[in-house]
């Protein structure tokens, strides 16, 4: 070997490093910036974590999440913070990236919690969520999901995992009740992504289908990462069902209505929150039009400040508010909030302040059921119709 | 007829997600059969191509809008092609070439690298959402006899069938061809009867890195997205590809890429019914992959053996 290449192999390595290393350190910039004061939750910084997916199929929508954390953020500090006794804190949000991975979700829940974050705002997925509740459970630390559906998360008797969104039993039924009086659908096909989420929820619209007396002809899977989906669909077809529903999320959805138009079939397509995102209809393209969709919560174009969260959003950000930015602002207000009324940045006190929360947010009233549900929840239907998601109704 | 209808259907699905498959196990299998180098970067190539394509379409679209898509189509291809080329030419000269007479772990360890630094750089320029690819051909469905057809599907089986036959006349009628033969058999004698094999290498990263480019803006035009990551699956099944087909060979890779999506096709289509409704969609890739051992099991080398040029 040369002496050329021997370098050039050397400098590849190098390169290799420092651009892994860059690419960190870029995803956690928020986290790293206070590396030097670990474990000194104190000082007069209150740090809250914040953990969505940053990389992969679902960045848009981890994007969209933390920018609704740190625009409440940013607001609280703008207005002097958040004073303590004689002590002033500023809010700061340290931003990890899961991937939408569970096995990622709990590694940035442990690198969270040995940064001191207070209480954390996360996590997006519910196949995430899920595992990373048991650690901030453990830690005593209040975690508050702006996205988290899965009726599971709440239901395994944890003190300290609250969501301000409605759980899937209720999306999943006001999805079912949908295919049934509006579709007036008489048979059904399912399709999931093989997430907690995905499953989680078209499991709950199966059951409350077939309750009442509407068929599941077919019953099919893909996963979170496919792009092809002819084979199920084609064979979905044959079937000939009144309504096609999916468990999964938009990157998924997108491509799959794409291929139900170009395979010809005529069946709308009706799926949850994961898919009802302006990026859904970039993805779609000029198959998205079959598509209604939920989102667990009100619809932020019928709250009173709605209008002006996707402006001030808009201005800050320069893109338009894919989901949920306006419940994981409320999340971070929720938060702040407790601290103030617990008169400490103590995770313990914070966690019992959130459990007796009421609150009111951008997006409605927020208080807490004994799981850590939010009580009297809404669920709101849209419609895609000329590239627009159209606001259809809300049921609680 | 209805499942009549179904079968053909899947059937055409196969074959298009087929010939991809074969287009990219073609870049896999001619590296191998030369300096039995599994490239794992040969994906990522095909996502810089899909990428690169995108630029330019949207680059050429914003330029002079009055450009039909099928003009666009063009213009991405010719884009990708070269870009691809070049970087498959440098990835090899500067990662491969230095490692040529290394133990046989360490270029397959450096070729997981590359995959990741391409990831990363593509992440870098692109940035980490799925980029939608725009629809240039009408995706309007057609109906031909039973199947639903679209425009962009007809043209992956059509080109691929084009490329594949130039291709083996490449490989079987010319000078380069017969100098990537007798490298591949041996590249010392070959060396010795005046082939470069420097430049025999070369010529078939570059050949392979085309056949991405060409694979990858297919790809991106049919499901109409693209994103950092999208060659790593792609890549991941057209090696398996390869290897049902018997790595090294060249026909093997075009079998075993049309077989490997008529597999995956006819096996979530029917594995419900042919096991009874115990296993359903969900269990699609097992049901290839089962596939894939029996046929290791049964023929080691794969379907058509490991080096055409030793049965030649």
């Amino acid at each position: 070997m040369t002496t050329w290449t021997k370098s050039a192999a050397t400098a590849i390595v190098a390169v290799l490093a420092l651009l892994g290393c860059g690419h960190k350190e870029e995803a956690n910039a928020p986290g790293s910036q206070g590396g030097a004061q670990i474990n000194a939750p104190g000082g007069n910084v209150i740090r809250i974590g914040h953990v969505a997916p940053l990389s992969g199929g679902d960045a848009h929508l981890g994007k969209d999440n933390e920018n609704g954390a740190r625009l409440a953020a940013d607001e609280i500090n703008a207005a002097g913070g958040v004073k303590l006794g004689d002590k002033t804190y500023r809010v700061e949000i340290l931003g990890e990236d899961d991937k939408a991975d569970p096995k990622e979700g709990t590694l940035a829940a442990q690198k969270l919690l040995d940064e001191g974050v207070v209480a954390v705002v996360g996590h997006l997925n519910s196949g995430s969520s899920i595992p990373a509740s048991k650690i901030y459970n453990d830690a005593g630390v209040a975690q508050i999901s702006p996205s988290t559906t899965a009726a599971k998360y709440t239901e395994q008797g944890f003190k300290t995992a609250f969501r301000v969104v409605a759980n899937d039993i209720q999306q999943g039924t006001a999805m079912a009740n949908y295919a049934i009086n509006d579709f007036k659908a008489k048979s059904v096909a399912i399709i999931d992504d093989r997430t907690a989420y995905g499953q989680g929820l078209v499991d709950v619209v199966e059951r409350v289908l077939k309750e009442h007396g509407v068929s599941v002809v077919a019953r099919e899977y893909t996963d979170n990462k496919a792009s092809d989906f002819n084979a199920i669909l084609t064979k979905i077809r044959a079937k000939r069902p009144d309504v096609i529903i999916y468990g999964g999320m938009d990157d998924t959805a997108g491509p799959m209505a794409k291929q139900i138009r170009q395979l010809g079939v005529k069946a709308p397509l009706l799926a949850g929150d994961g898919t009802c995102s302006p990026e859904f209809i970039k993805l779609a393209g000029d198959g998205a039009d079959i598509l209604t969709c939920s989102r667990a919560g009100e619809a932020v174009e019928k709250l009173p400040k709605g209008a002006q969260f996707m402006a001030k959003y808009k201005a800050k950000f320069g893109s338009e508010v894919q989901i949920y930015a306006p419940y994981s602002y409320d999340a971070v207000y929720v938060i702040v909030d407790a601290i103030r009324r617990a008169g400490s940045v103590d995770r313990a006190a914070v966690a019992a302040a959130v459990a007796t929360t009421d609150y009111d947010g951008l997006t409605g009233h927020i208080s807490f059921d004994a799981k850590g549900d939010i009580k009297n929840g809404a669920i709101s239907l849209f419609h895609v119709q000329g590239g627009q998601l159209n606001y259809l109704s809300t049921t609680r | 007829m209805g499942s009549l209808d179904t079968f053909l259907q899947q059937v055409f699905n196969g074959l298009v997600l087929g010939s991809l498959y074969a287009l990219i196990a073609l870049g896999y299998t001619m590296v191998y059969g030369i300096v039995n180098l599994i490239n794992f970067a040969h994906g990522d190539v095909l996502m810089v191509g899909a990428l690169t394509a995108l630029s330019a379409v949207t680059l050429t679209h914003a330029l002079a809008p009055a450009i039909p898509g099928w003009g666009l189509m063009v213009i991405g291809m010719l884009a990708a092609i070269p870009v691809c080329i070049l970087l498959s030419l440098l990835i090899e000269r500067v990662a491969y070439r230095p490692l040529r007479n290394a133990p046989r772990l360490a270029p397959l360890i450096t070729a997981i690298g590359v995959s990741i630094l391409l990831q990363t750089l593509a992440m870098i320029i692109w940035g980490r959402n799925h980029l939608t690819f725009p629809q240039l051909l009408s995706a309007d469905p057609i109906a031909i006899g039973p199947a639903t057809v679209t425009i962009t599907k007809l043209l992956v089986i059509v080109l691929s069938a084009v490329i594949m036959l130039g291709l083996l006349l490449l490989v079987q009628r010319t000078r380069l061809g017969r100098a990537m033969r007798a490298t591949a058999e041996n590249s010392r004698i070959a060396a010795l009867m005046g082939v470069n094999p420097n430049a025999v290498i070369a010529a078939t990263f570059a050949i392979g890195a085309g056949l991405a480019a060409v694979a990858g803006v297919m790809y991106a035009a049919v499901y109409s997205v693209a994103h950092f990551y999208m060659g790593f699956i792609p890549g991941l099944k057209a090696f398996t590809a390869a290897v049902l087909g018997g790595i090294g060979n060249i026909p093997g890779a075009m079998l075993g890429g049309i077989l490997l999506g008529l597999i995956e096709a006819l096996g979530a289509g029917y594995i419900d019914q042919l096991t009874d409704g115990v296993f359903g969609s969900n269990y699609q890739d097992v049901f290839a992959f089962i596939v894939l051992c029996a046929v290791l099991i049964l023929r080691p080398s794969g379907l058509l053996g490991e080096r055409v040029a030793d049965r030649a």
